[in-house]
């Protein structure tokens, strides 16, 4: 059987750039930008992420099966994610209530 | 028919004799017995904690058990009914016997690991039988903290590891459905030609693996709590006991969609069997199975309602939860038209299937009721809840594991059971059901408490109906343990296909084969083609 | 019995059996499968749903670290400021390299390079894995030492000791399971080596190894969410 064969640079090439990213990670977590920290932080690690999963596991050349289920793994964390913290976020909004 | 009692050629049953080849098979079909064998036996240990529970209703008085007895006999009634029966139930015996030969496989994806979700299985239910065994556990089903983490006494740890370790084998079952319908179908058999049965099990499927996961971390923090006293749920020590019951309902909602889209495959088998006709609008019905599963995670806030959650969020919960009900009456609209002006005949599958529909549309309708914010303030830990999801599980998921039974046990063993008596235990089960939960309706709805050993006196009639119910009930599912166990060696052999039904799984013989199929068939249409009503002489 | 009448034959659904094919059998072809690749795709398909399994797994612990982390925003920055830093970007860089090496042993295997070099690079993956749990077990270590590990003799000497304390459960539990799941993947990496060193591997079959990588880079992305969300917050609130 066969798959996609990448050349090795494109191997080196990620790994590059998963290393600057985490050095980016790290510096950016020393200085006070407000809000747009988490946003750094999560944004670097969510490419990170993306790299792994598109290149190292070779989601970039894989069917679109491959694709949906990779997903549906992040969006489902997304589902237990968003609506757990929309209960805390949203106490006290209901005037009236008790919670 | 074949009336000879001669054992019919080499098939799946005796091919290999012996212990080790029954528990070292790699065969889907012998592994599918082998999980009817423990369900069947987790089943009556359920039925017993419910009998007992009964007993003590009859009287207002906690007279029959002292109430922390009562407090286990009630949780250990749901632990084994829901993680050892219900969610198992169907997919590990129907599933697992049915999926590769309805899609012309020879067996699933991955046969060895469904031996080992086999082992795993087993090896939760030791956990848990030598929970209740050594002192029971008395949390409730549903493992509340803080009282699950710290105040109980019993054996949460025990119950919970057990838990842990049967969701692996729920989880490796929907593993291997989901590869096996994706990447083994016979040639021709496109997603739009599969049996309803598999599309329902591949949506089940789906939910094991996104669901499962989750109680199953859950199960182990307050394991870890309870052990270490971290103050993860525990107010007392700083944790957030609603912080369990998101995790917990963000799997055990889903869960009672394990429960009953099986069920509704079968269903959906059964009515065109039995109608010969082919299902109205199967494309919806096959969509709606994906619907109800994805749907089905967006809802679990409604179990919060009163429990501290925020209004906003109840709000929410309650709006999604209306439109979780949408899929489940396409279905029933769907069943009632393929029935319709069909070749209906009367045979004991059939009676099942006729009892589901009545009895899921009532559970599912007062789920409707218990949906509505303001409806739920009143009615919640009442019995209300109690008849709602006994209709939905026992008149719906159980009908529907019973009718499957009835109609596959023909090409499971190869005989045919007696008909007379399947009637008549069909009658008995649905009676005796109808009496057990109607009445908790009516007495939730007064005001009942749910998990108390002792109520009010007012209440002892609708009580003493419902136990009444009980007894007949339980009497009613002896029957088929009878009937199925003399069939094995007494009864007709039943042929390829007694049914005259239609599908890939009787165009084998009964038992099939181990492999199957002899070739792998072609598909070239949908293998449900039941002939138009035009077609048998009725206008 | 069924009634329907009896000179009602039901259409036969149309089945024809398939014309049966020789096909040269390859030695890790499992008989319930038609030929090597759909062998391969069920598995590549089987791994990727398992580790969708794993990521709602975590994602139970990353739900609470969330919660608590909004209820005391904090006490988790003063919590999190007793990590080292330092330990925890190394670790992050050995992962990557380790996954690096584990993506080369793929490709060699898929390149049906020699027994030698896939064996190398599956090593190399285990020494960076087995380097990571070292520092785990320093960092541990560290904890037991300063009695920040949560349970009754947790003693915290700063501001918030409650949600301290909360931190340093989820630290445990998420970096735990992490650890949990890299012994397994060093496991898993020994019987995919010994089997390279056996001339298992070529294009023709690589997807044992293939599988293994996709579980160990899975581990890796991991980690990759761990580090920030465990070490970098509010580092800004204590400079250097």
């Amino acid at each position: 059987m066969s798959g996609h064969v990448a050349p090795k640079s494109m191997y080196y090439a990620v790994f590059a750039a998963l290393m600057i990213g985490t050095a980016l990670t790290v510096l950016v977590a020393f200085y006070d930008l407000g809000p747009l920290n988490n946003v750094l932080m999560l944004g670097i690690a969510m490419t990170k992420a993306a790299l792994v999963v598109l290149f190292f596991m070779h989601v970039r050349w894989s069917t679109r099966l491959t694709w949906v289920v990779a997903a549906s793994g992040f969006v489902w964390l997304l589902i237990l994610f968003g609506l757990t913290m929309m209960d805390y976020l949203s106490r006290g909004m209901v005037p009236g209530t008790w919670r | 028919m074949d009336t000879t009692t001669a054992t019919p050629t080499l098939n799946y049953l005796n091919n290999g004799y012996g212990l080790k080849s029954w528990l070292l098979t790699k065969d889907h079909k012998r592994i599918a017995l082998l999980y009817l064998w423990s369900i069947t036996a987790f089943f009556f240990l359920g039925g017993f904690f419910a009998l007992v529970i009964r007993l003590e209703l009859l009287t207002p008085a906690a007279d029959l058990v002292q109430p922390d007895t009562y407090n286990k006999m009630f949780t250990m009634h749901g632990v084994v009914m829901v993680f050892f029966f219900l969610i198992p139930s169907i997919p590990a015996v129907l599933g697992n016997f049915l999926l590769p030969i309805m899609i012309g496989a020879k067996d699933l994806a991955f046969p060895r690991i469904n031996l080992l979700s086999w082992y795993i299985y087993v090896l939760g239910g030791l956990f848990t039988v030598a929970a209740a065994i050594t002192g029971g556990v008395d949390t409730g089903w549903t493992f509340y903290a803080p009282y699950s983490t710290s105040a109980s006494n019993s054996n949460v740890i025990l119950a919970g590891v057990g838990i842990f370790i049967t969701g692996f084998s729920s989880i490796l079952t929907g593993l291997n459905f989901i590869v096996t319908v994706h990447r083994m179908r016979a040639p021709g058999l496109t997603w739009f030609r599969l049996p309803l049965f598999v599309w329902a099990h591949y949506a089940t499927s789906l939910i094991m693996i996104l669901g499962t996961p989750v109680i199953a971390i859950t199960v182990l923090l307050v394991a870890a709590e309870r052990g270490l006293h971290l103050g993860i749920f525990d107010p007392a020590l700083g944790g957030d006991p609603i912080l369990f019951q998101h995790l917990f309902w963000f799997y055990s909602h889903p869960a009672v969609y394990i429960m009953i889209l099986p069920a509704m495959g079968v269903v959906a088998e059964l009515v065109q069997a039995f109608s010969r006709k082919n299902i109205f609008g199967y494309t919806f019905v096959a969509f709606s199975s994906l619907a109800i599963a994805i749907i089905g995670f967006l809802v679990w806030g409604h179990h919060l309602f009163v429990a501290g959650q925020s209004t906003y969020a109840g709000l929410v919960f309650s709006i999604i939860s209306m439109f979780v009900a949408i899929p489940s009456a396409v279905k029933v609209f769907n069943w009632t038209a393929t029935i319709y002006k069909g070749s209906v005949s009367w045979d004991s599958p059939m009676l099942y299937a006729f009892g589901f529909i009545g009895l899921f549309t009532i559970g599912g309708l007062t789920g409707l009721f218990l949906a509505t914010l303001g409806m739920d303030i009143h009615m919640h830990d009442t019995y209300f809840i109690i008849a709602h999801f006994h209709y939905v599980m026992v008149g719906g998921a159980i009908f529907g594991y019973l009718g499957g039974m009835h109609y596959w046990w023909p090409k499971i063993t190869g005989r045919m059971y007696p008909e007379g008596w399947a009637k008549f235990a069909c009658l008995n089960i649905f009676v005796g059901f109808n009496l057990t939960f109607g009445p908790q309706f009516i007495v939730g709805y007064l005001g009942m408490p749910r998990r108390y050993a002792m109520y009010s006196p007012e209440f002892q009639v609708w009580n003493v109906l419902s136990t009444a119910g009980a007894t007949i009930l339980g009497v009613g599912y002896l029957i088929p343990m009878i009937y199925f166990t003399w069939s094995l060696k007494n009864a007709p052999l039943a042929g390829a296909n007694p049914w005259g039904a239609r599908g890939l799984e009787w165009e084998t013989p009964s038992p099939p084969p181990t492999e199957n199929f002899a070739v792998t068939p072609v598909v070239t249409e949908g293998t449900h083609q039941y002939a138009p009503s035009r077609e048998v002489g009725i206008v | 019995m069924s009634d329907a009448p009896s000179s009602y034959q039901p259409p036969p659904v149309a089945i024809h059996p398939a014309p049966v094919v020789e096909h040269a059998h390859h030695p890790w072809l499992q008989h319930h499968f038609d030929n090597m690749e759909q062998q391969a795709e069920a598995s590549t398909l089987g791994m990727w749903v398992f580790l969708v399994t794993e990521i709602m797994f975590f994602g139970g612990l990353f739900m609470a670290y969330l919660v608590y982390r909004h209820a005391s925003p904090s006490g988790f920055q003063e919590a999190s400021h007793h990590l080292n830093i330092y330990w925890g970007a190394a670790n992050t860089a050995i992962l990557i390299v380790s996954s690096l090496t584990m993506a080369l042993a793929v490709r060699a295997a898929q390149t049906s390079q020699s027994a030698k070099t896939q064996v190398g690079w599956l090593l190399a993956t285990m020494a960076f894995g087995a380097a990571f749990l070292g520092i785990k077990a320093i960092e541990y270590y560290d904890k037991f030492r300063d009695h920040i590990v949560p349970g009754p003799n947790f003693q915290w000497e700063g501001a918030y000791p409650k949600p301290a304390e909360q931190f340093y459960s989820l630290y445990f539990a998420m970096t735990g399971l992490h650890a949990l799941h890299m012994v397994i993947g060093l496991g898993i990496m020994t019987v995919i080596a010994i089997m390279a060193w056996r001339k298992t591997f070529d294009e023709e079959y690589y997807t044992p190894v293939e599988v293994a990588g996709l579980y160990w880079h899975f581990v890796d992305i991991v980690w990759i969410f761990l580090f920030p969300l465990l070490y970098l917050i509010g580092r800004h609130y204590h400079a250097g």
